[in-house]
């Protein structure tokens, strides 16, 4: 790649890109998300690529400037989001998608999809007895909108070339060339999108607040330091279409007047922190990043932090702290990270889907993304779906979309045909929210009126064997675990909810603990320091709130409603069942159980240690568990 | 311009320039209750106690939230009450709450506002039952049990003293302040300076103890036990025991400690103007030979550290005088040892100082005697010789003040003003300067070298030589002018170095003090020097005779030292 120097040179090249793209008659697109790779996604690759050159297919796998006829284009993507049914394998132009895809079957897919132009039937995704050969007709993807994820899984994400040859870099080149910087944050305050980090704060605000400061230099910095359990939204951002999140920085340098960019990226995310790399060193090497970008004086250079994976490292100023090489540790404020950011400096810090928005809007502009979804929280959202979910996987959904629609549309409803209880929504920090809401559409006002937020988008469904004293109880481990110490309500507070949380899923819960959680969650959410304690306790809040007879069958009964708790198992033996052939009771390692042979036996609870052995090795179905 | 006012508890109060709310809600006349907030150190935010609610029903930080015109909050009602307590509550649980036998517990703020918001119950179980010490250090003793993770200590080693030993360490509830890698304190680069456990409002970090050292001193016949009491320490004592006179207060002190059983009692004053009589010889002969300059002050044990670990290359800099306690310790060891009234007797020395960072320089190589032994056996900060008056039963207030004792009996008011920032400075100008008479004490007075900021820097004419020196206290202040000196920026013939913001007065041994406290101690120390007779280091008629029948050839292997300079 040579530098280039001038818009028009940016313009040509482009034009080469998207010519070549249109002439590979084909495109073999192997997903290369994190979830795919693990499911051997790469070996697929290396199988396709011997495989073809065997048969002497032309095969290109890296788009070439100078387009060529009749090639197949052998690309890796990046996450299609379809994470359940990987490692997945797409076919271009036609839109079919191999699911569950082996090595084995790579010799089928050569021969029938590249050589003989037929969709491989047994490859494609089966629901309810039909057949979707095409990506688009699955229901899963039918009720999506994805316009952030538009180009994840379209295109080979190691390649700046391809980016390019979707219309890559323009939104850039206009706010570059075409616009002063005060418009372009018009209309991002125009658009009124709101930061998908959590908070929902309008960005356009923050970044004419930032534009304003006297005070040089200034920062952009981008969160990618997405640390909710289940979440892989930014990641697959990162991983699979990087420019576009870069490009929303690069436009942001532009309108706030800053050099430099920053990005925080979880260390825990190689291969978003490799394809990041790629992508700066290619932006870099096309003249895109650097010095004197195009001729038009304007400087952008960025720069790659890795985090340790502390969650409070999401905390704006803990992140810059981190980057800093301090402790990431939140401060107290004012001063905002507007006007005393990362390194002193004003700094606009949004996470990785806020910015991979700020392209699109700056070419079709704010009406347009004012038209997708509720007026105050317009655009679309990826959410994380995972849980006791049929289809689990990334998906995006214009917001105010309903509950229902994410979870039985899009999600395919329960796994194994079990009754939806509830969702957690928003991480660690949100809330569950329950059948009754099934109708709330998902934006951010909505959510919040509900006790819930959108938060990063993480979306945990849960079904009726699901103890929801054990939800709390988890998120209380992973917010008291994270906790960076700091303040005393979420360090001391947490610790103490967690302990009682334990001891009530132990059956060791007394009377008064529900009334002492409220009361502590009370405390933290008032007072903590930061995002992280306000939030910690919304959880242990949500489940109370909808689930208290839980919480009571927990400490009065010692009885688990859903079963899921390990200490609150009971076994019994079904007289009417036994025959008393002895099986259990030999099979039991700690002789709680006895009886005379040909007569009922029976379980001594006080001994029990709830293995399950004699449940499993009845023959009769008479051991009973609950 | 029309006052701005906020309404604290619906009383409008003037902002005046206050940072935040809390500093009005002190003005408003309400003591709130707060365990990070020192008024010294940056705003921390983390002990959550100072929350005031506003009109509607929004809980803010007061130590932490700027103050707005029109801003409505109060400080009392039943949420804050609820919260406070929780959060009390949350500390003690986690507090090893061994009360009764814990030093602090007369001066503990977790105690004080447990009682305060009459916390009856802990509903959570202690998870700190046992003490957990790190007692590797001789000046400081940790106790990470007792710790509420305020902070307090990192910012002060990290923020005033640059010092930066401690620092939060784990996360979550397992934080703690501790070490790089939880090295004992002793392996890192702690100064011991003290300044931890002077800001620390429990137990957690406290001095190291020499009591019952010196008391079994004190029982052992066969022992001599002589003592030296710092200049600082007179200002010191008068919050605890209740007497404001300088000159009045060491003279009680000598009195107590006879009683208690030492046998001789003297004063470091002494030792201050041998220090300022070589000091200025060498300050005089730097000027002679043209350097090398800077040339730092040594007094401060903790400064000596500080040098020694981060600037090894400045210590050719630092003046080979000893400090006042070490040079009157070797004069004292010399002296009794050769005195046919103890003849046979351990003699043991100990020396009453303000300062934490005195018992690691006791212990220093360098000053151990040719027979092995150390010049200086114990050191009893300002807190330990309140506590051993206490033990004794000594009724302070009435007891009538005494001499110190006989030969080294004169002082003179500039060594008295060596316990605050500027007094060495004050001394030596006072020593070099030809002009004797009162105008000349004044415009020394005058010319900068006063006042409790943490850098002054001034010029002094003496005959056709300007010069040019500064004064720091605090080692983070100290580091600021070693940069400036090193990058060029400025030059100084005199720099003099304590490593406690104030000065000695403020030392880590001293009881706790709050800003306007120690500024009364050095006005206390001025007023002892304005009512001393004898102004100048020289003119003590002690000095004389020491140089004369005590040390005489020995002068200077007795006064100066070496220090082995680390290589890094």
């Amino acid at each position: 790649m040579t530098r280039i120097n001038t818009r028009d040179e940016l313009i040509a090249l482009r034009k080469k890109c998207i010519a070549a793209e249109k002439r590979e008659k084909r495109k073999i697109l192997v997903c290369a998300g994190t979830g795919c790779v693990s499911g051997g996604s790469l070996n697929i690759y290396a199988a396709l690529k011997e495989k073809m050159a065997k048969e002497g297919i032309a095969c290109e796998v890296e788009l070439a400037a100078d387009p060529h006829e009749d090639v197949v284009g052998l690309k890796k993507s990046g996450c299609h989001g379809f994470c359940e049914m990987g490692p997945l394998v797409r076919i271009e132009p036609e839109g079919w998608l191999y699911t569950k895809v082996k090595v084995e079957d790579v010799d089928e897919i050569v021969a029938s999809s590249i050589q003989e132009g037929k969709p491989v039937e047994r490859l494609a995704y089966k629901q309810n007895g039909v057949i979707y050969e095409k990506q688009e007709d699955i229901p899963f993807y039918q009720k999506q909108t994805r316009k952030v994820l538009e180009d994840c899984g379209r295109i080979d994400a190691d390649s700046i070339l391809e980016y390019l040859g979707i219309g890559g870099y323009r939104a850039f080149e206009k706010a570059l060339f075409d616009m002063e910087p005060a418009d372009i944050v018009k209309e991002i305050s125009d658009s009124n999108l709101r930061g998908r980090g959590g908070g929902g704060f309008a960005a356009g605000t923050k970044w004419s607040q930032v534009a304003r400061q006297k005070t040089t230099p200034k920062y952009i910095v981008c969160n990618g330091d997405e640390g909710d359990p289940g979440a892989f939204m930014d990641r697959s951002v990162m991983e699979g279409d990087p420019h576009r999140m870069l490009e929303g920085m690069m436009i942001a340098g532009i309108a706030c007047g800053a050099n430099d960019g920053y990005i925080y990226v979880r260390a825990e995310y190689p291969m978003a922190v490799a394809r990041l790399r790629t992508a700066i060193a290619q932006a870099e090497e096309l003249g895109l990043l650097g010095e004197n970008i195009l001729g038009s004086g304007f400087s952008f250079r960025m720069h790659i932090n890795r985090g340790a994976g502390a969650f409070v490292c999401g905390e704006g100023s803990a992140l810059t702290a981190s980057i800093e090489g301090k402790r990431g540790m939140p401060r107290v404020k004012p001063p905002r990270t507007v006007e005393h950011g990362l390194f002193d400096k004003p700094t606009v810090l949004n996470n990785v889907e806020t910015f991979a928005n700020v392209a699109p809007i700056l070419l079709n502009g704010a009406d347009w993304y004012k038209s997708i979804g509720p007026e105050k929280s317009p655009g679309t959202k990826a959410f994380a779906l995972t849980g006791n979910i049929q289809n689990t996987g990334l998906i995006e959904v214009p917001m105010g979309t309903t509950l229902r629609e994410v979870i039985f549309d899009i999600g395919g409803g329960i796994r194994g045909g079990k009754k939806f209880k509830a969702v957690q929504i928003g991480g660690p920090s949100g809330g569950c929210l329950t059948k009754e809401h099934l109708d709330l559409p998902l934006d951010f006002d909505s959510l919040k009126k509900a006790g819930a937020i959108i938060g990063s988008g993480g979306l945990v469904v849960m079904d009726e064997d699901t103890c929801m004293v054990e939800v709390a109880r988890f998120f209380m481990h992973f917010t008291q675990n994270e906790s960076c110490g700091k303040c005393v309500p979420c360090r001391e507070g947490t610790k103490r909810m967690l302990e009682i949380l334990e001891r009530i899923v132990n059956g060791e819960g007394r009377e008064g603990d529900i009334e002492l959680l409220e009361e502590l969650a009370d405390t933290v959410t008032n007072t903590a320091l930061c995002g992280l304690g306000k939030t910690a306790a919304g959880p242990v809040v949500s489940t109370i709130k909808y689930f208290r007879d839980e919480y009571e069958a927990h400490i009065r009964e010692k009885r688990c409603p859903a079963g899921a708790c390990q200490k609150l198992k009971r076994f019994t033996i079904d007289p009417e069942k036994c025959r008393g052939c002895s099986k259990c009771a030999r099979n039991c390692p700690v002789n709680a159980i006895s009886g005379e042979v040909r007569k009922p036996f029976v379980i001594d609870g006080s001994k029990c240690i709830k293995c399950g052995a004699c449940k499993d090795n009845c023959a009769f179905g008479a051991v009973k568990e609950g | 311009m029309m006052k701005e006012y906020m309404l604290i508890d619906k009383i409008p109060v003037p902002i005046e320039g206050e940072k935040n709310i809390l500093a009005l809600v002190q003005k408003a006349g309400i003591d709130m209750p707060t365990f990070c907030y020192y008024s010294e150190l940056s705003v921390y935010g983390a002990c959550r106690m100072c929350m005031v609610e506003d009109d509607r029903g929004n809980m803010h930080a007061a130590c932490s939230t700027p103050p707005k015109a029109g801003m409505s909050v109060v400080t009392n009602s039943a949420r804050l009450r609820k919260y406070r307590k929780n959060i009390l509550e949350l500390l003690l649980a986690n507090h090893c709450r061994d009360c009764t036998t814990c030093e602090k517990s007369e001066s503990c703020r977790l105690k004080e506002l447990a009682r305060r918001f009459y916390i009856e119950d802990v509903r959570f179980p202690n998870g700190k039952t046992e003490p957990e010490r790190d007692e590797s250090s001789v000046c400081i003793s940790i106790d990470h049990s007792k710790c509420i993770l305020c902070g307090d200590c990192v910012r002060m080693c990290n923020e005033v003293q640059n010092v930066g030993a401690i620092s939060f360490v784990g996360r979550g509830s397992k934080m703690e302040v501790g070490t790089a890698f939880k090295v004992p304190i002793a392996n890192t680069q702690c100064v011991g300076c003290g300044q931890c456990s002077a800001v620390c409002p429990t137990g957690a970090i406290v001095v190291q103890k020499n009591v019952t050292r010196t008391w079994e001193a004190i029982y052992d016949p066969n022992t001599v036990v002589v003592a030296q009491i710092a200049p600082a320490v007179r200002a010191g004592v008068a919050k605890e025991l209740g007497e404001e006179n300088g000159v009045i207060a060491a003279g009680k002190i000598f009195a107590a400690m006879r009683r208690m059983g030492f046998n001789h009692v003297y004063d470091t004053t002494t030792g201050a103007d041998l220090t300022v009589t070589e000091e200025a010889a060498e300050f005089l002969e730097r000027l002679k030979d043209d350097g090398p300059f800077p040339m730092f002050t040594s007094c401060c044990p903790a400064w000596i550290r500080y040098a020694e670990n981060k600037h090894p290359e400045l210590m050719p800099n630092i003046s080979t005088c000893r400090s006042p306690m070490q040079m009157f310790g070797s004069v004292i060891k010399e002296y009794f040892e050769h005195n046919e009234k103890t003849a046979g007797k351990r003699i043991f020395s100990v020396a009453v100082m303000p300062c934490t960072a005195k018992k690691y320089e006791a212990i220093r190589p360098e000053f151990k005697r040719p027979d092995g032994t150390d010049t200086i056996d114990a050191i009893i900060t300002t807190q330990e010789l309140i506590q051993m008056i206490h033990e004794a039963g000594i009724d302070f207030k009435n007891i009538s003040p005494e001499s110190s004792s006989m030969p080294f009996g004169g002082t003179s008011g500039a060594g008295v003003i060596f316990g605050v920032t500027g007094g060495v400075t004050e001394a030596v100008l006072r020593n070099v300067e030809p002009d004797k008479t009162y105008s000349a004490l004044q415009q020394i007075a005058m010319s900068g070298v006063r006042g409790l900021e943490g850098v002054k820097e001034t010029t002094y004419q003496v005959g056709d030589q300007e010069l040019k020196i500064a004064v720091v206290s605090g080692l983070g202040n100290a580091e600021k002018l070693i940069r400036k000196v090193q990058s060029g920026e400025a030059f100084y013939h005199l720099i003099e170095v304590m490593a406690c913001p104030r000065g000695c007065i403020a030392g880590a041994g001293q009881p706790f003090a709050r800003s306007r406290e120690k500024a009364e101690r050095a006005k206390n120390l001025y007023t002892t020097d304005n009512m001393t007779q004898i102004k100048r280091s020289e003119s003590n008629p002690a000095i004389d005779e020491i140089y004369a029948k005590y040390i005489g050839r020995k002068a200077h292997s007795l006064l100066h030292v070496h220090y082995k300079v680390k290589k890094k």
